[in-house]
């Protein structure tokens, strides 16, 4: 049943509200027909006995919109899907994104409602395979496991897009052939940075397999309320339904929670920290927590949500709540960049949750676990004797606190410095990782067990001290 | 009945018109999905609902219908080893029903009403009985003999009772003749609304440590049985961990986890886990003692507000039935959150960072439902310890949440960012951290390690305080130019930190550690402070100390299985005798 009003009685910002509204349901979908044709799309997003109150995804600019026709679907907002997805652009909206792709629309198997359902807890199997994304900063320190999210926070002017770019291009589940795809959602970046991506996706040929779905800095912000739900959509069914394992890049989220700001704003909800709405945790999380695995079905899907933390502070309420949903964090870091490296990744303060059922005997390799807590202890010692020596002058340290210095230099330089196309296998990462301990004195080896170090570093292999 | 309808639609919240009749905290159907929600406030005809389930698609109009009851339990045999959503539907159940996606207006009962249990009468015909008394058992798992008590508020003369045999939880057990003499067939289950505290006869302060295997709470912060800990923390510094650890290895002997707006990999970790770990006391599958209640960040939110009530309710019931309960609540600020959102939705005057006025009466209130106490109905003691963790905005500790939460909990675990990044695990501050119970528990602690171990304790801490002053004077001067004993109290509180603090959750042996070995273990620590203090006074030089090989002993301490002790004692031994051949040396040199 569709029901036709022009009973606009008033506008503000994103947001419409009608008037003598009859039979129309939360959630519906709305179309909107101007005086001129043109066709815009809605939600209801609240409703009583006479009026509803739409969200406009693609905002409320343009003339006539109070004399335009309203009509509700008797239906929710959906994506059709099928197949014919794979090596397609989409709009925000999932039409054929122009000039990325001119192509005629897909012809849908299916259409699915695009807020999905939460996954039942009890039918989660937990992530454990290892994907290898060929950074050592990742694979040896913060693994990535299928069916986890990983966002990489990240500063406006560091490097996230190649480093999700060089994720997509290289990610693979080592001794594997199973069939593997990228869905990609931007939300308000800019031209240049999605050219760079399907750029990118096409001269690797990932755009083959690949999704995408793109709002830009220049489209209806509203629409970006909307667009990584399209995403994940289009991924959930490859993922469960084509038992394909899925990559979702969904990038910026800090656009994307900007856009749900707007939206509060014009319905003066009460704000919460620095402007954004009380349920902004409740909102991502019906987004990040749609990564997973189910048991009993082959797919996955992975997310790595890239967002720009404003001034680099991690205590913003986007940072800061999206690091409660998410499985860990991959942190860039500038004062990393500035020295030259590449990805510049903040190995202290990035954390993959779901690494240590990922590693290990089987997985990757029997000592990943021992190695990447030396690593890590042997950094932050090394990281201390760098402020020492600011303070006391490198010749003041003693010979111990040099060896730890020195180590952290090579450890940026060497280890957690690669190139945009360099992509080390686990063996090499992890052999790396040895060669570097073993600029420090074998005793201080206090984080591996006994057997493993007599293997990996036999005794007769030590210098001595000095 | 009250029916009525829908006004109104605003996420989770409805309005409903028509509802003159119903009371406050009603469940209520909601339309022809019979959607389940909670009147949380009433004006006039109109009733606004918490809705439980997703709310899109709902039409004003649409029926809305109220039962007259309170929200509550099923209490009874099958709880054990289930997984609830926050509204008590059984997670297993719905997945049989509905498939791996939750979907709405899924009915069903907390409990399997059509399983048959080993029921064996306790009570006898004739006896008077009131709420809380023991009409017979039920050995529901291997280490849980289920108590069929008389539900509070009960009471009465033993007309009937039940022979022993296998029944379904429908099965009349016993008949009671009460005081209107009538009489009430009581079956093996009761409901119990989740916002009424069970009553019990007596509350007592906590005597006994719950013991948690985790030295840094065993040793400095302890938690007494039937008290209560709170441990905020922002992401990633391991308040997810600490609550596994405790559900896993705390010696209750029920556990109630609740997994509040968190993650739903952490609760398929729990459920994969858990059957496969063995309870160090009794040897049985940890799932055994265990009750899941998952409400998960994706998951309707106003369920997520019911979840901690649901969970603490069926830790009160296994209290009432004379056992010590653990509850871990993770994450009560998503709880509290969730209160903020319906209350801006009623459009409430806000408090403090958007929370409704009420928030510290709630916190408190929920707490206030631990304790040590004298059960009802008979001559047993139970304990319900709750723990929560507190997520605080931006790691801040002047949020709200955590602020309401520090005036009514007697133990804070303080997570530090900066321990977590240097992954110093369990990040709990020793600076910060305080547990208000160890008065309280000397005296167990006295018996149980004897009269050295809590003044060993004091001495580390006061060690590790005096630390911190030091470091503070080696950053600006040098370690070098510190006095020798201000040398060696650095170096034993590294070692304090680094091989009795630290502690690996996910080492098969570290991960948990008996309260003996770790009495052997600050007793070779602190051995070693004091046979090196002496040394340094004998003048014999600091550095060649702590180059000494028993570092790397030391170090390796707690990776000493509990079965192999006596090594343990033994580097007590091998201290000995280096610092003595060093000292030797140093003589005849
Ligand atoms: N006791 C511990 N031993 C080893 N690792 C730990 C421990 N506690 C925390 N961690 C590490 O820190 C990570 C984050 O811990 P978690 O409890 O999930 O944090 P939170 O719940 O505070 O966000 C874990 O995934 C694990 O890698
Ligand atoms: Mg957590």
């Amino acid at each position: 049943m569709i029901r036709e009003y022009t009973t606009t009685v008033e506008i503000s910002g994103p947001l419409m509200l009608v008037d003598g509204v009859e039979g129309v349901a939360y959630e519906e979908l709305v179309e909107i027909e101007l005086p001129d044709g043109e066709i815009r799309h809605g939600k209801v997003l609240e409703i009583d006995s006479r009026m509803a109150l739409v969200q406009l995804f693609e905002g409320s600019s343009g003339t006539g919109i109070a004399e335009s026709k309203v009509r509700f679907l008797g239906k929710q907002v959906e994506l059709g899907v099928s197949e014919e997805m794979l090596g397609r652009v989409f709009d925000g909206q999932g039409r054929p994104r122009a000039p990325f792709d001119t192509a005629p629309p897909i012809v849908p198997e299916k259409m699915k409602n695009i807020n999905g359902a939460p996954i039942n807890p009890y039918a989660r199997d937990y992530p454990a395979e290892f994907i290898q994304t060929g950074f050592s900063s990742i694979d040896g320190i913060n693994t990535l496991v299928r069916g986890q999210k990983l966002p990489v926070f990240s500063g406006s002017g560091l490097p996230h897009s190649a480093v999700a770019a060089q994720i997509a291009r290289q990610a693979r589940v080592v001794g594997e052939g199973e069939s593997f795809a990228v869905v990609f959602a931007a939300m308000g970046i800019t031209f240049e940075e999605a050219d760079y991506f399907i750029r990118d996706f096409r001269k690797t040929g990932a755009m083959d397999r690949a999704v995408v779905f793109m709002n830009l800095a220049s489209d209806p912000a509203i629409e970006r309320i909307s667009t990584p739900r399209m995403a994940l959509t289009a991924a959930e069914y490859l993922a469960y339904e084509k038992d394909m394992h899925i990559l979702v890049i969904l990038t910026d989220m800090t656009n994307y929670c900007d856009a749900l700001r707007e939206i509060s704003a014009a319905r003066k909800e009460v704000p919460g920290r620095r402007g954004y709405p009380g349920y902004l945790y409740t909102d991502l999380s019906s987004i990040y927590e749609r990564a997973g695995r189910i048991k009993g079905r082959k797919g996955s899907i992975t997310q790595i949500p890239i967002l720009t933390m404003p001034e680099d502070d991690k205590t913003h309420p986007i940072p800061d709540l999206t690091g409660y949903i998410t499985e860990g964090q991959l942190i860039l870091n500038r004062e990393l960049h500035k020295k030259g490296i590449y990805p510049p990744m903040d190995v202290m303060e990035s954390l993959s949750r779901l690494k240590d059922k990922g590693i290990g005997k089987g997985k990757t390799r029997e000592d990943h676990a021992d190695l990447f807590n030396q690593l890590m202890a042997a950094y932050s010692a090394g990281k201390d004797s760098r402020e020492l020596a600011v303070i006391l002058g490198a010749a003041a340290l003693s010979p111990l606190d040099q060896k730890y210095l020195k180590f952290a230099e090579e450890y940026e330089n060497r280890y957690i410095s690669q190139g945009e196309h360099e992509n080390r296998n686990i063996e090499e990462t992890l052999d790396l990782g040895w060669e570097l301990l073993k600029l420090l004195p074998r005793d201080e080896m206090k984080r591996i067990d006994p057997a493993r170090l007599d293997k990996y570093w036999p005794v007769s292999e030590e210098d001595g001290p000095g | 009945m009250t029916r009525g309808t829908i006004d109104k639609i605003a996420g989770p919240l409805v309005v409903a018109d028509g509802m003159k009749d119903a009371r406050m905290y009603d469940l209520v159907y909601v339309s022809d999905y019979k959607l389940i929600g909670e009147i949380i406030e009433l004006k006039g005809e109109k009733a606004s609902i918490q809705v439980y389930e997703e709310t899109g698609g709902l039409k004003p109009g649409d029926p809305v219908e109220a039962t007259g009851k309170p929200l509550s339990v099923e209490l009874g045999p099958g709880l054990v080893t289930a997984i609830y959503d926050g509204i008590q539907r059984p997670l297993d159940e719905i997945r049989k029903e509905a498939g791996d996606w939750i979907t709405r207006g899924i009915g069903i009962r907390g409990l399997d009403h059509a399983k048959e249990w080993d029921f064996i009468p306790v009570a006898a015909v004739g006896l008077n009985v009131t709420g809380g008394e023991v009409l017979g058992e039920v050995p529901e798992t291997n280490i849980i003999t289920h108590r069929i008590m008389v539900p509070p508020e009960v009471s009465g003369e033993i007309v009937w009772m039940s022979e022993a045999g296998k029944f379904n939880i429908d099965t009349i057990i016993a008949k009671l003749k009460i005081s209107d003499g009538s009489i009430l067939e009581l079956p093996m289950y009761h409901n119990w609304p989740v916002r009424k505290p069970r009553p019990i006869a007596e509350k007592k302060a906590p005597e006994e440590p719950l013991i948690t295997g985790q030295r840094v709470i065993d040793a400095f912060f302890p938690l007494g049985k039937g008290g209560t800990a709170c441990v905020p923390g922002p992401f990633g510094s391991g308040k997810t961990v600490i609550q596994h650890q405790l559900a896993k290895w705390a010696d209750a002997e029920m556990v109630i986890y609740v997994g509040c707006g968190e993650r739903g990999n952490e609760m398929t970790d729990v459920l994969q886990e858990f059957p496969e770990l063995e309870d160090p006391k009794s040897g049985e599958p940890l799932i055994n003692r265990t009750v899941l209640v998952a409400n998960t960040s994706n998951m309707p939110v106003a369920a997520r507000e019911a979840s901690v009530y649901t969970g603490i309710t069926i830790g009160e019931y296994f209290r009432d039935m004379g056992y010590s309960v653990a509850l871990m609540a993770d994450s009560t600020s998503r709880w509290a959150e969730a209160m903020r959102e319906m209350s801006g939705r009623l459009e409430e005057m806000p408090g403090e960072e958007g929370y409704p006025a009420y928030l510290g009466t709630r916190i408190a209130e929920f707490y206030e439902r631990a304790g040590n106490v004298k059960c009802r109905g008979g001559d047993r003691n139970g304990a319900l310890t709750v723990v929560g963790a507190v997520s605080p905005a931006g790691g801040d500790l002047s949020d709200p949440v955590v602020q309401a939460t520090l005036r009514v909990v007697k133990v804070f675990w303080s997570l530090q960012a900066k321990l977590a990044y240097a992954r110093h695990f369990p990040a709990i501050g020793w600076l910060d951290s305080y547990s208000l119970y160890t008065d309280n528990l000397k005296e167990y602690y006295d018996k149980a390690l004897g009269p050295e171990w809590v003044p060993m304790v004091k001495e580390a801490i006061s060690l590790l305080q005096r630390e911190a002053n030091l470091l503070e004077i080696a950053r600006l001067v040098g370690a070098e130019s510190l006095s020798p004993e201000d040398q060696l109290i650095l170096f034993t509180a590294r070692s304090l930190r680094e091989d009795f603090l630290h502690q690996n959750a996910f080492h098969e042996v570290d991960t948990y550690t008996s309260i003996v070995k770790q009495k052997l273990m600050m007793e070779v620590i602190m051995h070693t402070n004091a046979e090196m203090r002496k040394a340094i006074r004998g003048s014999v030089s600091p550095g060649d100390l702590f180059e000494l090989p028993l570092k790397e002993e030391i170090a390796r301490m707690s990776y000493i299985p509990e079965d192999h002790l006596d090594d343990i004692e033994a580097i007590k031994e091998h201290v000995n005798s280096q610092i003595n051949d060093l000292i030797e040396k140093e003589q005849t040199a």
